[in-house]
């Protein structure tokens, strides 16, 4: 029994980067990361989900945006806060805005998704695994008080391996900043939807993922709390295949509704449409 | 001699001989509630169908008013330690917490947490219930109270499952506690694969009390004596007066007050 060993409970889990490995360029064979199968690149098609499973590969926050939304204004692009300094941050940091065109994990703005407007947040698990620096947790936290102040409703799709380890307690402060703009939206009355995508753990579920009124996930996205492993040398027991997966949550009743990405737009505004008073 | 030479060089106690003590169950979950209040009624589980040990909550008398107390308890001996996990709430846990604080609103009672753990509890019916949402909501419900809410670290605070509790209007910690995102271990063994240079990680990691209080992460250290019944009088006396005072403050008041500290970071 480990129970002692107090690491093993961390809430930072090491997620690896699968979706790095899936980005090979265009004409090559790949894998999905789910079921296995093996396909072109080419016949995932634009939602680039997976033609056997429905497994939707993991998008940069910039490619979503585009297949998500009709119109799309972008906030904060980059938030004048200092990042805690930490041996190596600032390097990392400057490759992961080379990577992904992006000035932090999160990309954040006002969106006209099938002619609902609606405040919109999409993590990107390109960026530092999606992890919760103090600028993430600025730019939600900023959403929910723009949704707040102009009466929009707020839907956010969570990608995160969880805390950011450089910034340290920091970033679990996140988790409750967040959560106090999220009280606040709520109690003006308006809609906030999650959409789980693969992967979301960590600090992020233990915060703004699990608090919306709806919660959509896509299918066989890892959605949990503590990483598999960690999970597995606690209990001393291999975990079932669908675990973490979307498909077992909504079984658990943590989850409304799995939602293919091809029809996540039409899905989300039918919903916005139906909680804006204007059916 | 002791004592004074314990005063003197306290501040030079090295972050990782304060992560050894703040292990060492220093304190117990249960000395602390007999040490501060009186006519402690412990109330039991979720309302869901599940109690779980290792979160104690109950009513009790701090002076002449009712407080609601819930404290992370990692037990006592082995067997006790196991059936709490160390002190690793499981969701149900956190689930009872949320109906005390929320039975604490609906008597404008005042609440106190005390943390203690190495974390949530990472296991497998831990995470079919939930442990993401429990913690999820046990924090929102939080930046709800119109009551004063303080939390008190005395041992491990151990990322979110300690913030779970820790959503409060001030947040206090013991001489020889920590607070930090993770484990010196866990950190380690992500920074360089190799958690055996945990006492290398806790001295960058800014988890001691005295580093917490510089960044605002917390209000108050504790001061800590080998004659526990006097650190409980002086801690009550503390309590008493900051719960007065923010009780002047008013309920609406007070949830902005809470939400404020918490967006400054």
């Amino acid at each position: 029994m480990d129970l002692f060993n107090s690491h093993k409970n961390d809430i930072a889990n090491i997620v690896v980067d699968e979706a790095a490995k899936n980005r090979i360029p265009d004409g090559l064979f790949l894998a999905c990361p789910y079921c296995g199968s093996q396909m072109y690149n080419k016949q995932l098609g634009k939602y680039r989900v997976c033609a056997n499973c429905g497994y939707g590969f993991r998008l940069q926050a910039r490619e979503r945006v585009a297949l998500l939304a009709d119109e799309f204004e972008e906030f904060d692009e980059d938030v004048s806060m200092h990042n805690p300094d930490f041996p190596g941050y600032a390097d990392k940091l400057a490759r992961a805005k080379k990577q992904t065109d992006m000035g932090e994990s999160v990309l954040t703005g006002r969106a006209l998704i099938k002619g609902q407007a609606v405040a919109l947040g999409i993590m990107d698990s390109y960026f530092m695994m999606g992890s919760l620096g103090s600028k993430t947790g600025e730019k939600i936290t900023r959403l929910f008080e723009y949704a707040t102040a102009n009466r929009l409703p707020l839907v956010m799709f969570t990608a995160s391996g969880g805390a950011r380890m450089q910034e340290g307690i920091n970033s679990l402060m996140q988790m409750a900043k967040i959560s106090g703009a999220v009280a606040a939206h709520q109690e003006a009355g308006l809609l906030y939807l999650v959409v789980l995508t693969d992967p979301t753990t960590g600090g992020v579920t233990a915060s703004f993922a699990m608090q919306g009124d709806i919660t959509l996930a896509e299918p066989h996205a890892l959605v949990g709390f503590a990483g598999a492993r960690v999970i597995e040398s606690t209990i001393h027991e291999k975990l079932p295949k669908d675990f973490q997966r979307a498909e077992t949550l909504l079984a658990n009743g943590f989850v409304d509704k799995i939602v293919p990405r091809p029809d996540l737009a039409s899905v989300i505004a039918k919903i916005v449409q139906m909680h804006s008073g204007e059916v | 001699m002791a004592d004074l030479l314990g005063f003197l060089f306290k501040h030079d106690v090295a972050p990782a001989e304060v992560v050894k003590r703040s292990r060492e169950d220093r304190f117990l979950a249960r000395e602390l509630i007999d040490g501060l209040f009186t006519d402690f009624i412990e109330l039991h589980g979720d309302r869901l169908g599940n109690d779980d040990e290792s979160i104690i909550g109950g009513v009790a008398m701090l002076g002449n008013r009712p407080v609601t107390v819930i404290a992370i308890d990692k037990g006592i001996d082995i067997n006790d330690k196991l059936s709490k996990r160390n002190g690793s709430p499981q969701p149900w846990g956190y689930r009872k917490a949320q109906r005390l604080m929320k039975q604490a609103e609906k008597f404008h009672r005042p609440i106190i947490t005390f943390i203690n753990t190495p974390g949530a509890f990472p296991g497998k019916e831990a995470e079919a219930q939930g442990q993401g949402d429990a913690i999820a909501q046990s924090i929102l419900e939080s930046m709800k109270l119109t009551v004063p809410m303080i939390a008190i670290i005395y041992g491990e605070g151990g990322s979110g499952g300690a913030l779970a509790l820790a959503t409060a209007d001030q947040v206090w910690m013991f001489e020889n506690a920590t607070y930090s995102i993770l484990s010196p271990e866990g950190f380690a063994s992500i920074l360089w694969k190799d958690s055996k240079r945990s006492d290398e990680a806790a001295g960058i990691m800014g988890l001691t009390p005295k580093d917490l209080l510089e960044k605002h992460i917390i209000e108050y250290v504790i001061p800590e004596n080998r004659h526990h019944a006097k650190v409980f009088s002086a801690l009550s006396a503390k309590l008493t007066t900051e719960i007065n005072q923010l009780e002047q403050v008013g309920g609406q008041e007070l949830v902005k007050m809470r939400r404020a500290r918490f967006r400054a970071f």
